[in-house]
């Protein structure tokens, strides 16, 4: 709780971001199988952009790490000795029925930040990310990529040491866009561990330090960014970087 | 949501203080829907209440349930009209005194026509004969209330069993069981009290009155003290004495409605 | 008639006489307190029906849903033989009084709040899930949060319970006796009115606690309409 206290400026965790292992992780509800048998390890710098066809298991992948849905088989773990503090911002922003400001107190609320302290950080996050006038708007009126804005606001008011997005640009348009991945490099920046699915390619380029294609429930390959997009090792990968319909 | 909570705290002491601004004394009494439905109490529970400065609140139901709630320990005192009843009352330790208090009496309604000419009977009894004879359609109060006990003697002192098509038991109190027969044209025994209060005649008219097995006494009951010792019987008692007093029987004689007299006192 | 029944009811508005008035204050104060007090014991049942799984949680549903239904005479049996003196809270001496109506509103609004906001919090929770887990957020602290937010729908519900405890007639009769001055409330009367054939008076005073009735509904209808639009 104190690291809140620090000004947001200043990065959380000057040390490398809590590292991310899955071990035979298999997720198969009434005994389909949705996902896995998987095992991959993040403990490179990131972001780490989660690519793949429709129905990859992309949003599974982040739900098991984030622990929304828990693994029938294997172990999500952290380095560390407990899991790290994380947020999660989704395709469609989750927002209460409240103001934006009264959206970011609730969060800090939750995770019992002082009262006192509650609407100075929830407005410093609100102008990080250019949301100051719309403090009283009620966040169920704001744009589409003003939603997603305040969704992101809201993680940062957390300071996660891991962040997980999932296809949070999908739907927004350029400026909207163009926003996100600002955030979304500024989160890098200050040390959190980001986790992102997305379809964009060029988005992906722009802002992945490694890739994790993932096809058919299970990771095909996960290699730094560069070395990704110029020759990808699995022949799934290659096929989607080709443009070709893959299952 | 402090806000709220401000409202709450005004609403709750708004109805706290409107509800506790009847705590003078009082006692509850039980009795019948004729004596409330004719407007007797509002004639006379004002007069008691400035003779002795006690509040009379009725809890006005059929005879059957006004002795159940008198039974149960919920009322301070009992006016009902079912002269066996009371009697086996005090008979079985739940009244310490019974007192005749007031008549009225039953007469006959029916449609204006009268196709079973009960108009022409001498007696109740062949009043009730004829109904049957002519199954013309007859509505029963159906409720076990002193004036359904009442019409059931007279059909077996007519010497019939009502039933069939004709015979309709309603199940209902004195008021809408005139509503129905009003509706749909049908003989009924009522009470004059209620009768002759009651708005929607429709093409009902009074029929046959004045036989004596039509009497319809009311009496008061002093509430057992060892059965309910928490009851108010010292102003209970207050109340039956009144009732029976000069005063009272007075203050009932003076009720009238339509310049007619619809309760007569004969207290001993 | 019916133009009687209207003329009538205009004339009880406009004359607003002192009886009437009180007739009309202690419905309100009845039926609102009723409301109040269900909806402070029946909104969090609801929520935590929602929220939580347990063994016979799908037959709290299925009795709550049953008892939307119970009719008042029997609520009102009930609670008579309950207050009545040789009943468990005879002592308490609250048979026919206002506050055994209350008490009597309360069982008869009670499953309607719980119910229905079982179903609009579970709605609301299939929607904000994943959002509360990912805060960290437990079972106990997502109660008050979608309490909160599922406002407007509970408005609605507290309405269809207002309008239950309004407009039944068999509890507070029973329960409250109907006695002038004291426990006498607008169904009642109309009750009382129609036995003595009055039956313009009794349509009137009809009119007048719907005009109530419906005064109260717009009046909520407007507010979360306006509240609805600024919030989306």
């Amino acid at each position: 709780m104190t690291s809140l206290n620090v000004p947001v400026n200043n990065p959380i965790e000057l040390s490398a971001p809590p590292s991310l292992q899955f071990e035979s992780v298999e997720f198969n509800p009434f005994g389909h199988r949705l996902f896995g048998p998987c095992s991959f390890k993040l403990d490179g710098p990131g972001p780490t952009l989660v690519m793949g066809p429709n129905g990859a298991g992309k949003s599974l992948m982040l739900r098991l790490a984030h622990g929304l849905l828990t693994p029938t088989e294997g172990a999500v773990s952290w380095s560390g000795a407990s899991a790290p503090r994380q947020a999660m911002v989704f395709q469609t922003p989750i927002l209460l029925r409240r103001s934006a400001l009264a959206n970011l107190r609730h969060a800090l609320a939750v995770n019992n930040v002082p009262r006192k302290l509650r609407t100075e950080l929830a407005l410093e996050a609100l102008a990080r990310f250019g949301l100051s006038s719309c403090a009283d708007t009620p966040a169920r009126v704001l744009s589409g990529g003003e939603k997603q804005r305040l969704a992101l606001a809201r993680a940062w008011s957390l300071s996660p040491a891991v962040l997980f997005l999932d296809e949070p640009t999908s739907a927004l348009d350029p400026a909207a866009i163009k926003a996100v991945e600002l955030a979304v490099q500024e989160f890098h920046k200050q040390g959190t561990r980001v986790v992102m699915t997305t379809h964009d390619l060029h988005q992906a380029r722009r802002l992945a330090g490694d890739v994790l294609f993932l096809s058919e429930g299970k990771v095909q390959e996960h290699t730094p960014a560069d070395m990704f997009f110029r020759a990808p090792v699995s022949r799934q990968a290659q096929a989607y970087l080709n443009g070709e319909l893959v299952a | 949501m402090k806000k709220t909570l401000n409202l709450v705290l005004a609403a709750v002491t708004t109805v706290g203080l409107a509800f506790s601004a009847h705590a003078e004394d009082y006692i509850t009494l039980a009795s019948t829907t004729s004596t409330e439905n004719s407007g007797l109490f509002d004639s006379i529970l004002p007069k008691f209440e400035d003779a002795t400065g006690i509040e009379v609140r009725v809890v006005a139901v059929g005879t059957g349930q006004a002795f159940e709630i008198a039974r149960r320990g919920d009322a301070d005192s009992l006016l009902v009209h079912d002269t066996a009843g009371e009697k086996r009352f005090v008979e079985n330790g739940y009244a310490t005194e019974r007192a005749d208090v007031m008549y009225n009496d039953f007469v006959l309604i029916g449609p204006a026509d009268d196709p079973a000419n009960i108009s022409a009977a001498k007696t109740a009894a062949e009043a009730l004969s004829a109904i049957a004879e002519a199954e013309a359609p007859f509505a029963s109060r159906g409720d076990d209330s002193g004036t359904n006990r009442a019409e059931l003697r007279l059909w077996e002192s007519a010497g019939v069993e009502p039933g069939g098509s004709w015979y309709r038991e309603l199940g209902s109190g004195m008021g809408p069981t005139l509503n129905t027969a009003a509706a749909m044209d049908a003989y009924v025994m009522s009470d004059r009290a209620t009768w002759v209060a009651f708005e929607n005649r429709q093409n009902l008219k009074l029929l046959f009155e004045g036989d004596k097995v039509l009497f319809n006494q009311y009496g008061s009951l002093l509430l057992s003290e060892e059965k309910h010792p928490h009851l108010k019987h010292e102003m209970a008692a207050k109340w039956h004495n009144w009732l029976i007093s000069e005063e009272g029987q007075q203050a009932i004689a003076d009720f009238k409605v339509d310049g007619q007299q619809l309760f007569f006192p004969n207290a001993k | 008639m019916e133009e009687n029944a209207f003329y009538v009811a205009l004339s009880l508005l406009v004359n607003l006489d002192a009886s009437l008035y009180q007739i009309v204050v202690l419905s309100l104060q009845v039926s609102l307190l009723a409301v109040l007090i269900a909806a402070f014991l029946g909104f969090p049942l609801g929520a935590a029906v929602a929220l939580w799984q347990f063994p016979g949680r799908g037959g709290v549903v299925v009795a709550l849903n049953a008892l939307m239904g119970l009719p008042p005479v029997v609520a009102g049996l009930g609670v008579y033989l309950l207050l009545s003196r040789a009943g468990p809270l005879g002592e308490l001496g609250l048979l026919f009084t206002p506050s055994a109506m209350v008490i009597a509103q309360v069982i008869l609004v009670l499953p309607i709040l719980a119910a229905l906001s079982r179903q609009k919090v579970e709605e609301l929770l299939g929607e904000y899930r994943e959002q509360f887990v990912s805060l960290g957020m437990s079972r106990a602290r997502m109660m008050p949060t979608l309490l909160w937010d599922a406002r407007f729908a509970l408005l609605t519900v507290l309405l269809a319970g207002f309008g239950r405890a309004s407009a039944e007639v068999g509890a507070v009769m029973m329960v409250g006796g109907n006695i002038d001055g004291v426990t006498r409330v607008m169904t009642t009367a109309i009750v009382l009115e129609t036995s003595k054939g009055a039956l313009p008076l009794a349509l009137g005073l009809g009119i007048v606690l719907l005009t109530l009735v419906m005064v109260i509904n717009a009046t909520a209808y407007i507010l979360s309409e306006t509240a609805k639009r600024r919030m989306g």
